[in-house]
């Protein structure tokens, strides 16, 4: 994904002189064909994210649409008031990009890790969250995106291609609605790759419906997700994210508030660290139970 | 140039918005309404202007309403349910108050960014700043100085409001000067040390850095009583809390019109 992104970015900076390239000192190897392309127009601000994203405010007001890069949870967290005050609050287009995110930097520790983000960043006004699990939908909310004059934070992992049998929707992605289905199951980020995997086990996709949510906050539960939640009455939510302010809870209070009756719901999420113990993202998501074994075991208590 | 008496009339202003909401938040804003009658009466149209200590909003009001950027009916609704003035500036209901301050240390970043962008657009105008002592204690002053200064942006104005006095000591006692000219001087800035309740040498000052096209950003220090102008106020650090009774009002009102001439 990381790739697309670059030659996605490298393409709309190219044709749009007001797009503004700010890092936080990071890009070795990812960014150098940037700073070719955009000259003055790309700005390493050094190790100072919150000087970074005041600025790119500041810029904003001056009719540029600014994008703020570094590593997800130093774009997020230390900078969160400069966010909140200085972008949101005046709803600048500043375009906060967080590679990594969830346990995206795995053996890089918690400090590198953002399991916390979309909660976070969702709850903030005019905020609007981009967390795209495959390249066809990364390259949807890269467009929505600058065509959004507004504050938006893009979580940036590593996807792979959608799978043939999803489509693209307004939302993010879903597979068409089936009949049969006894499971409507939603999922967001990158770890939606993991269920993909599980559904190939034989017999289990025709009784699922899926969806992906590429886009937080949920301010309304897509009609296919509620006609689907209606026909199975039973939900499945998988993110690599902490429960809190996440997509399970952001479903649930949605569901709730539309009467839609559920006989049973269970969310997948990142736990945080159970063990106390550190590895690859794999190793976090398999702690958390977001990996393809556990999301096959949860799947299979449905039917 | 003598502004002595639009001095006074506005700390009239202010001290009767004070009265009026029984607030706080007097001693600071008699402490820069100079400093923002140098910046905003004698500014061109392409600058910008930044309050970064946002307690001082009532002189931005002040002064605001005095320019005609903010009209009276909405002055008369200071501090009042419904109003869009409340003690620190809010977003998006002035264009002339073009962000919404009130936390420290968001005033540097933001106008470093007005003022990179001027330089990569090519457009005119300087990007003024108004911080207080205090806020030089932010790190992100510290990291938009040096951002300033790497990038050549001769185009900030930096004015700092050096009263000594900040939330609960001074400045001296608390962090260190860290509004020293030759802490800032040290990083590259021109900086000029000056009154800051005399008009005529800020707006010297002020002419003088802006038009130095030398890279190098600027900081105009301009040293200042906290309180400026009534005298049961000057220099004391209670006064960015307390409000005032109605005999001490009425004193101060006596006292500027003797003191300004009005």
């Amino acid at each position: 994904m990381r790739k697309h992104f670059s030659a996605f970015l490298e393409k709309v900076v190219t044709e749009n002189d007001d797009i503004v390239f700010i890092t936080g000192d990071l890009g070795y190897n990812a960014l150098e064909n940037l700073v070719d392309k955009m000259g003055d127009r790309f700005i390493n601000a050094g190790v100072a994210e919150q000087n970074m994203v005041g600025m790119a405010a500041g810029m904003a007001s001056q009719g540029y649409r600014v994008i703020c890069y570094s590593i997800a949870p130093f774009v997020v967290y230390r900078c969160l008031e400069q966010i909140r005050n200085d972008v949101c609050f005046h709803n600048m287009p500043v375009y906060i990009v967080g590679n990594g995110g969830g346990y995206g930097y795995g053996i890089m520790g918690s400090s590198h890790h953002a399991i916390e983000d979309i909660g976070t960043l969702s709850a903030l006004p005019n905020m609007r969250c981009y967390i795209p699990a495959f390249i066809e939908d990364m390259n949807a909310c890269l467009g929505e995106m600058f065509a959004r004059r507004g504050p938006a934070y893009f979580r940036l992992g590593l996807g792979k291609n959608m799978p043939a049998d999803m489509s693209l929707t307004t939302y993010g992605a879903a597979t068409g609605q089936n009949n049969n289905a006894a499971l409507t199951i939603i999922a967001q980020s990158p770890v939606a790759n993991n269920l993909v995997a599980a559904l190939q086990q034989p017999g289990v996709s025709a009784k699922t419906d899926v969806f992906i949510i590429n886009k937080m906050p949920l301010a309304e539960l897509p009609d296919d997700i509620t006609a689907s939640i209606k026909k199975t009455g039973k939900v499945l939510t998988i993110e690599e994210h902490v429960a809190i302010g996440g997509l399970g809870s952001a479903v649930s209070l949605l569901v709730n508030e539309a009467g839609v009756p559920v006989s049973k719901f269970k969310s997948l999420h990142a736990e945080g660290y159970p063990g106390g113990l550190y590895g690859n993202q794999s190793y976090h998501q398999q702690e958390s139970g977001l990996d393809e074994q556990n999301i096959t075991r949860v799947i299979n208590t449905y039917f | 140039m003598d502004h002595k008496k639009l001095q006074g009339q506005l700390r009239l202003k202010i001290l009767g918005l004070h009265h009026m909401a029984g607030s706080g938040h007097i001693g600071c804003s008699l402490s820069c309404i100079d400093m923002m009658i140098s910046i905003l009466k004698f500014r061109d149209p392409a600058d910008t202007f930044i309050l970064s200590k946002g307690h001082a909003a009532t002189a931005l009001y002040t002064i605001m309403n005095e320019i005609g950027e903010i009209p009276d009916e909405a002055m008369d609704t200071f501090y009042k349910n419904g109003t869009t003035l409340p003690a620190h500036p809010v977003p998006l209901k002035y264009k002339a108050i073009p962000f919404a301050t009130g936390s420290l240390g968001h005033g540097m970043p933001l106008g470093t960014g007005i003022a990179k962008a001027k330089k990569l657009k090519g457009t005119d105008g300087i990007s003024y700043v108004l911080m207080s002592d205090g806020e030089t204690n932010e790190g992100t002053s510290w990291e938009a100085g040096h951002f300033a200064v790497t990038n050549k942006l001769d185009n900030l104005v930096v004015f700092v409001d050096k009263n000594g006095l900040q939330g609960f000591g001074s400045t001296q006692d608390i962090l260190g000067d860290t509004a020293a000219a030759n802490k800032w001087e040290a990083i590259g800035f021109e900086v000029a040390e000056v009154d800051g309740h005399s008009i005529s040498a800020m707006v010297e000052a002020k002419e003088k850095l802006a038009a130095s096209k030398n890279g190098k950003p600027k900081m105009i220090i301009a040293h200042t009583v906290k309180g400026k102008g009534v005298p049961h106020m000057e220099n004391k650090m209670e006064w960015h809390y307390l409000p005032m009774t109605e005999d001490m009002y009425t004193d101060a009102i006596k006292k500027i019109n003797t003191d300004y001439g009005i």
